[in-house]
């Protein structure tokens, strides 16, 4: 291979690998705002550390639904008092309008974005994907507490209020949701 | 094409006898020379024509909004819509246009009137000559890289014709190009930013692959003259970030057309990871608008001080510089997206540093005019304005760069004035400083002095009067991208919309100056420009020969760059 013809693959080779790197960024965003708490995505955990004194903050509760989800979701309560590492429990009400089982997961994070890494999820619907039957309807719970050490950062000791949100969207059966 | 070393005046020589020696080779006929030129001259004059064009079409396009902005209220759009659409359009459609408007002219002067003109322009012209190879290494590449500009304008120009124009900024930002613009407009034109982006990718390997392949003997990557220099980093830069535009906006056009929702958190996606890929490509592509700018200016400069440019490889290296932190401070055009403070502090800081390698040029350019023997032909009043003003846009982005400030000047005309300072009267100025510097060259005529100097002034005071006022308007607080605005700040909107016409008054005598010069132009010698102007291309005649350095030229030690 003569010398511009190697230049010029290499070149094609860097062209490539930054075309994937574009693609593989959907992925590798997702992870990192999953270990970063970037744009308010919240954690998991096992189990509460009890709560602390101190800091109580007001955590308020959203519902979307997909304009292709035919579905009534809300919750039951708008806003709760949770204390700073209090195991929370709040539930959520989903009903099928349609007169098909459909199939959907939700997606979801807390404003403001600095609270998402201290925001803990021990149980939630949102983890797997829900099937209701033709006008069932049911009560979905999330199990939730906010890590003490929020009170110790200093971009987010000032929350007050932390707002989770959920958007519930369609997924066809059989395949992963992207 | 051997390495036969000859000495520069045989080489010379050779040069003044490279018309009779083209009449050997079968020159090839209209259709042929222009349309499937493999000639990197003949398309570097494509490109240039081109860019005109689609200058020209930008900038009237910019003429119906200052028009629209000179007093409060809604004044022309229900009747430009009405005439685009053919028939009755609503007040909403005819709002619309103005999105239209504003799409169509950032992405003209963009990826058709800077880009063609600074990198497939000069870059096609004078890249080979000033290395000493015959050509550009992929002569046939080269042909596609200009043929895919056209049908790509062309689909973007169309697309206001299709289901009311695309309507989205040039940033295409999802959700409003998504489930927010439906119709084939925006399919149009992220089709159109595909085939640019295409163009652009296959001109950026043809760059690299020709500086570091077909140097001729002794001009060794620390000899290039800067202008070689900056279209190599600028290369570069389109070849890692343009990809990266590639996959985002095709990621667009799947969700827009095939149900995918990588934008769309109803369906898991984020609308904010587009803007991180856009702005991932969209930082890279201010540098590639001006860095080729500053290898213009850095040629013209040392020609008309008669000394070498100040700090060669301090030049060379602030460039590199330049191109490797902007791939790494993207979110600076985010900070209103709701990153946090530590986040924001980073880049607030990493934009601040490349102020370092910037002004390192700007100090450069003043030490070369020091102490030189300085006449002031209109490539260099070009050059110079240039370093005026692209240090205001410049000072003003230090000021943007703060996170915490751009909370309250995100999206206002400040940022408008900012980047038409270092665009529109910073790459601009460049390009009209390399078409006068070069314009003997290309063509063997002369352009002419006086009306090269009026286009100067007048284009000057013109801009000025356009762009200044903008920072007022922004730290007043009025928003961009919206056809009217409160009386309060119908004062310098007046302003600037008279400095258009002042503009406009300029573009008509640069384009009189090239009639005026190609029909009765005086002709040019080989090097009109005396002594200091050392670069290869001077050592041909005007226009160069067909094919130049068949025998290649040798570089002596110690001299050029």
């Amino acid at each position: 291979m003569d010398r511009n013809a190697r230049t010029a693959l290499l070149a094609a080779i860097g062209v490539a690998s930054m075309t994937g790197l574009g693609f593989a960024s959907v992925p590798l965003y997702r992870v990192f705002c999953q270990v970063t708490g970037l744009n308010g995505t919240t954690q998991k955990a096992a189990a509460a550390p009890g709560a602390v004194k101190g800091k109580i903050v007001t955590v308020a509760f959203d519902s979307n639904v997909s304009k292709d989800m035919p579905w009534q979701f809300a919750p039951e309560q708008r806003t709760e008092r949770a204390a700073l590492g209090a195991r929370k429990m709040a539930f959520f009400t989903a009903k099928n309008l349609s007169d098909k089982a459909v199939t959907g997961t939700a997606t979801f994070n807390v404003t403001p974005d600095q609270a998402g890494k201290y925001f803990n999820k021990i149980q939630c619907f949102c983890f797997s994907e829900q099937t209701l039957k033709p006008g069932e309807e049911v009560r979905m719970p999330v199990v939730y507490f906010v890590d003490p050490k929020l009170a110790d950062d200093p971009d987010a000791a000032s929350v007050q209020e932390i707002t989770l949100s959920y958007t519930f969207y369609p997924v066809d059966s059989g395949k992963k949701a992207s | 094409m051997t390495d036969t070393a000859l000495n520069p005046s045989a080489f010379q020589a050779h040069g003044d006898h490279g018309h009779h020696h083209d009449a050997a080779h079968d020159h090839p006929g209209f259709f042929a020379r222009w349309f499937m030129s493999t000639n990197h001259k003949d398309i570097g004059t494509l490109y240039l024509i081109f860019a005109i064009f689609a200058g020209i079409v930008g900038g009237a396009i910019s003429g119906l909004m200052r028009a629209e902005l000179a007093a409060p209220g809604i004044q022309y759009l229900p009747t430009w819509a009405a005439m685009l659409s053919g028939g009755d359009v609503t007040f909403d459609q005819a709002l619309n246009l103005w999105n239209v408007l504003i799409t169509a002219h950032g992405l003209i002067m963009v990826f058709f009137m800077v880009m063609p003109a600074i990198i497939g322009g000069f870059g096609n012209w004078f890249v080979p000559i000033m290395i000493g190879a015959p050509d550009m290494a992929f002569p046939r590449m080269n042909n596609i890289s200009f043929w895919l500009l056209p049908p790509s304008f062309m689909l973007l120009l169309a697309s206001p014709f299709f289901g009311g124009g695309a309507g989205t900024g040039w940033t295409v930002y999802a959700p409003l190009s998504t489930y927010g613009s439906p119709g084939p407009a925006v399919d149009m034109a992220i089709l159109s930013l595909h085939l640019s982006g295409a163009s652009s990718i296959l001109g950026a390997i043809n760059f690299i692959t020709t500086i570091f392949n077909m140097r001729a003997p002794g001009m060794t990557l620390h000899k290039m003259p800067l202008f070689v220099w900056s279209v190599l980093v600028t290369a570069f830069l389109l070849l890692l970030a343009l990809p990266v535009l590639a996959a985002a906006i095709t990621m667009l056009l799947t969700d827009r057309n095939f149900g995918t929702t990588f934008y769309d958190p109803a369906g898991g996606g984020d609308p904010v990871l587009y803007q991180h890929l856009f702005w991932f490509f969209g930082h890279p592509e201010v540098y590639i608008m001006i860095l080729p700018g500053f290898g213009i200016v850095s040629q013209i400069v040392a020609t008309f001080s008669r000394k070498p440019v100040f700090g060669y490889l301090g030049m060379a290296y602030a460039m590199v510089a330049i191109g490797v932190v902007g791939f790494v401070v993207w979110a600076h055009h985010m900070f209103t997206t709701g990153l946090s403070v530590n986040t924001k502090m980073y880049f607030t800081a990493a934009t601040m540093v490349i102020a370092v390698p910037t002004g390192i040029k700007i100090f450069s350019w003043i030490a070369t005019m020091w102490g030189g023997s300085m006449s002031f032909k209109t490539p260099m009043v070009w050059a110079i304005g240039f370093i005026f003003m692209f240090t205001v846009g410049g000072v003003t982005g230090v000021v943007l760069a703060n996170g915490g400030v751009d909370d309250y000047m995100h999206d206002t005309y400040y940022v408008v004035a900012h980047f038409h300072y270092v665009l529109s009267l910073g790459a601009v100025f460049a390009l009209f400083a390399g078409f006068y510097y070069w314009f003997p060259k290309m063509s063997g005529k002369m352009y002419s002095e006086l009306l090269g100097q009026l286009h100067f002034w007048v284009f000057f005071v013109g801009v000025n009067v356009l762009f200044f006022p903008m920072h007022f308007l922004g730290l007043q607080g009025m928003p961009r991208r919206y056809p009217d605005y409160p009386d309060a700040f119908a004062f310098w909107n007046h302003i600037a919309s008279v400095g258009y016409g002042i503009m406009a008054i300029g573009v008509m005598i640069f384009l009189v100056n090239i009639v005026y010069s190609l029909v009765a132009g005086r002709k040019a010698e080989g090097n009109p420009w005396g002594e200091g102007a050392t670069t290869l291309e001077w050592t041909l005649t005007s226009p160069p020969p067909f094919h130049q350095f068949e025998t290649l030229p040798v570089i002596e030690d110690g001299k050029h760059h």
